[in-house]
């Protein structure tokens, strides 16, 4: 039985069913995945200027990546292994210290009543509203004054960096972390301590277990934060050799694209491959922790 | 039980070696502040040393304990900031005003006029054996006689027996250890002795010529009891007033000025001054109008994508949603970057892959300021909707599908009960957050100065760009290396960020009632 017209009706209400969405998904995707195709093709297309750049590169090859990982002492004297080092420094150990040092808050606000606790808890929520950006001409004129007594902790140090950095995480991550704890029923400590626990080994050795899924949720928005923020990094770092990827990727091709689009592709796919890769790993864990709070930057 | 006395004197002993660690280190840091003359911090340390002591030691205090180490980074890096915001913004800080009064006063005392008559002198060198140089000069009136090792004007009398004339043409051969140079060895020092302004009692020298200096007046000077500066070249007298010295007859003010408290000048500034006034106000809209399109497209876009995605038969499904929640696992910073090469006008795959061949159209898009505006918006909405798929594919999972079915029975059409059904429950959940992503684009410095970097710039304006953002505007106006840094008047700005964010989190609150949910939580 050939019939073409129930062939035809019957691909129409396929269609209008739920073959048009796929139509959707497929524009959708193409917006989606069109920049992310140039700019791998870009990476390993030889001819590494933007207007001469084309979807399928003649002869593909990786020298732009060997020059990525050669640092000061590729074509373009750009550290860029360097700065990548610094960038994954610095989102670790704000995201570490400052996990921990939350946990901490978390904990006592959690478990203890004392007088101040409740303003505590809110002066917290109130300060962490100011967006510690806006501060940006304070951090700066507090770390130059920090500097001329300390130079390791002053401008243009990581260290320096590193405290502002951890000032910054500490509001909202408490109360997320509160909220968790307060959810971990107390007759847990109450029989540790029974047993001659103090509250901090209950701490370290019944709560921080529980806890970790939410721990490593804000270890990763924490590193997260770090690793994309440029206007901090680019007001407080001033040597190239300082430089986060952020800031050291942006001065390397402001002004520059044509002539280094192929070697910035590299460097720009380097750069983000860890942070989609811990996404992609985590991600329903990452956008519950984002839903309850802030946005990623 | 032992075992717990044993474990709590573990812990006496450990307290006790930490805070006697903390106290040393405190102290020595003390001390070196003191000679440091930073006070300032002395006060600070001492009082945090202090609190942490009590802290540790009282028994009351025990809960305070965990929160030590957060508490110093916050009152340190986020509380002192905000509070010395609000002073900067009070204050005139910035370029032509970075000196303290003190330290202008003694800048315009360094500043010299020639008078129209002025009195010369003619030199001679002498160098010693470690190549140190001095000079002799003479006034050409004859009735001054100076020697200067370069800063200080010393008034000598050749009579002197130290200075030797063995062959009494009246030019002296040496004095002490110096020895006179001949023109040739001058000309060796030239560049050295140009740098020279010697001087005594408001009197400066400066060489004119290979052979004399002539005599400079400080041009200004401090009248200590009366609070003014004289100018010695016109008479004129000036007045400190916020920070500049301005005249008292004419409408002269001097250079540099110093740093002052201005009260609520920066504020009144923005809203006043004609430089400022209008690029702000054009600031301050697209401001609002970026943060709402910004949440108007993503969300759409998002919530659109969802709505097919919610459909349980649609196949390739796990496939879709991995893929399109890429740009949002990328970076801002990197895709920000990577879509500023895009929109090149010239090279730009935008221009030559897409709309020259298809369009036959090449839009300078960072030149045109509507065009710049799209383009920040179309970046944003690429890495930005991803976010709103996510949050609303789950908050469409948690609508009850029994819902749609008792509306399809009554007869409701798709969009009918996508109106009364999907969005009204949609946005008790989704509502706060679009009211967070608002806040969050406000402040959406990353896309709009890495993609535009705030351009092109508006006309008549110094620092301000047509696709600025307030942060990015705030950030030009104290570190954009473009014409004069303002200090005080990007704090100003801040704070009125600030105030913003503040009303806008204080209608989130009330529109979801969190506030007295963590009140009674807490």
């Amino acid at each position: 039985m050939f019939n073409t017209k129930s062939i035809f009706k019957r691909f129409w209400s396929w269609f209008s069913d739920r073959g048009f969405k796929h139509l959707i998904m497929f524009a959708v995707l193409a917006f989606v995945l069109y920049p992310i195709i140039w700019i791998i093709s870009a990476s390993v297309n030889p001819v590494g200027s933007l207007s001469a750049q084309s979807l399928v590169p003649d002869n593909p090859t990786l020298e732009n990546y060997r020059l990525f990982f050669l640092g000061g002492a590729n074509k373009y004297d750009a550290p860029f292994l360097l700065w990548l080092w610094n960038s994954l420094k610095l989102s670790v150990l704000t995201g570490l210290i400052g996990t921990a040092m939350s946990a901490l808050a978390a904990y006592a606000f959690s478990r203890f009543r004392f007088t101040g606790r409740r303003t505590g808890l809110l002066s917290l929520l109130l300060v962490q509203l100011f967006p510690q950006m806006l501060a940006m001409v304070a951090l700066y004129f507090l770390l130059l004054q920090i500097g001329d007594l300390a130079p390791w902790l002053g401008l243009n140090t990581h260290t320096g960096l590193l405290m502002v950095y951890l000032g910054g995480s500490l509001g909202f991550h408490t109360w997320l972390l509160k909220g968790f704890f307060d959810s971990i029923p107390h007759s847990l400590e109450e029989s540790a301590q029974v047993d001659g626990a103090s509250h901090f080994q209950a701490f370290i050795r019944i709560i921080l277990p529980l806890a970790r899924p939410m721990l490593a949720v804000i270890f990763i928005l924490t590193m997260i934060f770090v690793y994309s923020d440029f206007i901090l990094a680019s007001i407080l770092l001033q040597d190239s050799s300082q430089y986060t990827l952020a800031v050291g990727l942006k001065l390397f091709i402001f002004g520059s694209y044509n002539q280094r689009w192929g070697i910035f592709a590299a460097a720009a796919l380097i750069g983000a491959l860890p942070i989609v890769a811990i996404f992609l790993s985590l991600q329903d864990q990452i956008v519950a922790g984002l839903t309850q709070g802030s946005v990623k930057g | 039980m032992t075992n717990l006395l044993n474990e709590n004197n573990y812990g006496l002993f450990f307290k006790l070696i930490f805070l006697g660690l903390l106290d040393a280190i405190g102290i020595w840091a003390s001390v070196l502040l003191y000679f440091q003359g930073a006070y300032g911090f002395i006060v600070a340390l001492l009082l945090g040393a202090a609190t942490i002591n009590y802290v540790f030691l009282s028994d009351r205090t025990y809960p305070i304990r965990y929160m030590v180490p957060g508490l110093i980074f916050l009152f340190a890096f986020v509380v002192y900031p905000i509070g010395y915001t609000f002073y900067l913004s009070t204050t005139n800080y910035g370029t032509g005003h970075i000196l303290s009064k003190q330290q202008a006063i003694e800048s315009l005392k360094g500043q010299y006029y020639q008078p129209e008559d002025p009195v010369s002198y003619s030199f001679e060198a002498y160098k010693n054996n470690q190549g140190d140089i001095k000079l002799i000069l003479q006034s050409n009136t004859g009735d001054k006689t100076y020697l200067t090792g370069g800063e200080k004007l010393t008034e000598v009398n050749l009579g002197n027996e130290r200075f030797v004339d063995s062959d009494e043409d009246g030019t002296i051969e040496s004095f002490g250890d110096y020895e006179l140079m001949s023109r040739t060895e001058v000309i060796g020092v030239l560049q050295k002795l140009q740098k020279w302004k010697p001087e005594a009692n408001g009197v400066a020298l400066q060489m004119s010529n290979l052979t004399t200096f002539d005599q400079r007046i400080s041009r200004y000077e401090y009248l200590e009891e009366r609070d003014r500066i004289r100018d010695r070249q016109t008479g004129e007298l000036f007045r400190p007033e916020e920070g500049t010295f301005v005249s008292t007859t004419t409408d002269r003010s001097l250079e540099p000025g110093y740093k002052a408290t201005v009260g609520l000048e920066n504020f009144s500034r923005i809203f006043t001054d004609p430089m400022i006034t209008g690029p702000f106000l054009r600031v301050f809209t697209w401001t609002f109008i970026w943060a709402f399109m910004s949440v108007l497209t993503t969300f759409v876009l998002g919530l659109g994508i969802a709505i097919i995605l919610n459909d349980s038969r649609l196949r390739l499904k796990p496939l879709y949603k991995g893929l399109l929640i890429l740009p949002y696992a990328i970076p801002a910073f990197i895709s920000a970057l990577i879509w500023r090469g895009f929109f090149n006008t010239n090279v730009g795959i935008i221009n030559t892959k897409l709309l020259q061949p298809l369009l036959g159209l090449s839009p300078a898009w960072f030149q045109d300021p509507l065009l710049a505006k799209v383009a920040v918006l179309i970046v944003n909405l690429w890495l930005g909707f991803p976010y709103m798929m996510v949050v609303c594919l789950g908050a469409l999972q948690s609508i009850q599908p029994e819902l749609y079915e008792v509306a399809k029975v009554d007869g409701a059409s798709p969009f009918q009960q996508f109106r009364k059904i999907t969005l009204p429950l949609l946005m008790v959940s989704v509502g706060p957050l679009l009211i967070g992503s608002f806040a969050f684009n406000f402040n959406n410095f990353n896309i709009i100065f890495l993609v535009t970097r705030g351009e092109p710039p508006i006309v008549g304006a110094t620092t301000a760009g047509s696709t600025d953002i307030l942060i990015s505007y705030t950030y030009k106006l104290a570190f954009g290396g473009q014409g004069a840094t303002q200090y005080g008047l990007a704090a100003a700005i801040s704070i009125i960020i600030f105030l913003i964010i503040g009303t806008i989190s204080a209608i989130n609150f009330h529109y979801t009632g969190a506030l007295e949910e963590m009140s009674e939580n807490v």
